[in-house]
């Protein structure tokens, strides 16, 4: 019920968005939203692959360095990726509304909300453990797959529409 | 080229090609699971060619990171190819004539030489300059090249999206 309201929202923020003139202006300009397509997904697997290099420690698969410090290596990068990407995907929804009218693009919120907590949480959980943060416990290790799904999760939605139809939504 | 023509044809006809045209979410599903696979391809190559180029994450080793990172970039790679193929099979035809999806299977063959020739030729003598030192020009432009492919596959591949349904 909450999806359902927050999508009629959408719909009817994406059908004013689409009456802007920025973003008639926008689709005019032939190339500029499968460019701005291109860097939100390179963007996005930039995000991906810094949690991946992360996780490697945190789970022990790679035991150079400390588990912290492989975090705070890393994680300016992803912050860096993650703004990439929320700057061309707020392009995207003003040059192509039509992107986010349905309930994927509000579960893909959620998850992005999530991911980023999970994502805020792992170095402040590895700093307070124990062994000053050299070896992962438990549950920042699960924080940290967790941190990783989610966000695969939120890239999934970003093209998950169909699954809206399949559900009969 | 009416023999590519006739096989593109006959591709579109095997059961796959017809699951994959005629079902309602086949091929949105399988377009959503080839783009994130891309983008774990990207990240983690890029991750990769960042520190061969000397740009950043010269804190780790060659082989220490390639270690790490390879067996997601193969495993994300993987994904894709299959996810692709799929896709292609759908509308086989129209695909052989997309300029831009053209382009994007060339650029891939030019990554895949570049993997060849860095990891048959470059890479042998990584020991020299695992850590520590600068890598050789040899590994810095194979780097170079992989970041710049890999770019523009990923725009090729949003605009043979753009150009098959404008």
């Amino acid at each position: 019920m909450w999806a359902g309201a927050c999508a009629s929202m959408m719909a009817q923020l994406s059908q004013w968005v689409g009456t802007l003139p920025i973003s008639f202006a926008m689709r005019r300009i032939v190339w500029l939203i499968p460019t701005l397509q291109t860097l939100h997904i390179l963007s996005i697997g930039f995000v991906l692959s810094s949690v991946v290099m992360i996780d490697l420690r945190v789970w022990g698969v790679s035991r150079s360095g400390t588990a912290i410090a492989r975090s705070e290596r890393f994680l300016p990068w992803m912050w860096a990726a993650l703004a990439i990407a929320t700057i061309t995907g707020i392009g995207l929804m003003l040059g192509a509304p039509r992107s986010f009218r349905d309930d994927a693009f509000v579960a893909k919120l959620y998850l992005m909300v999530a991911a980023t907590l999970a994502t805020v949480a792992l170095p402040l959980m590895l700093r307070r453990n124990a062994c000053g943060g050299k070896d992962a416990g438990v549950p920042a290790q699960v924080v940290g797959i967790a941190a990783l799904v989610l966000w695969l999760g939120a890239t999934l939605a970003g093209r998950g529409r169909w699954i809206a139809g399949l559900l009969g939504g | 080229m009416k023999p590519i023509t006739d096989l593109m044809h006959w591709v579109e006809t095997t059961p796959v090609a017809i699951f994959v045209s005629q079902s309602t979410y086949g091929f949105s599903a399988l377009d959503m699971f080839h783009i994130a696979a891309i983008a774990v391809v990207f990240g983690t190559i890029a991750i990769l060619d960042l520190r061969l180029i000397g740009l950043a994450f010269t804190d780790f080793s060659v082989t220490d990171l390639s270690r790490q990172l390879l067996p997601w970039t193969w495993t994300a790679f993987a994904i894709a190819a299959v996810t692709g193929v799929l896709m292609f099979t759908g509308q086989a035809v129209k695909y052989a004539g997309n300029f831009a999806f053209l382009t994007k299977l060339a650029l891939m063959a030019i990554a895949g030489l570049n993997v060849l020739v860095f990891h048959f030729i470059t890479y042998r003598g990584v020991a020299k300059w695992d850590s520590g030192v600068p890598v050789p020009w040899a590994a810095k432009f194979a780097g170079a090249l992989s970041i710049a492919i890999w770019v523009a596959v990923a725009a090729y591949g949003r605009f043979t999206a753009f150009y098959m349904y404008p």
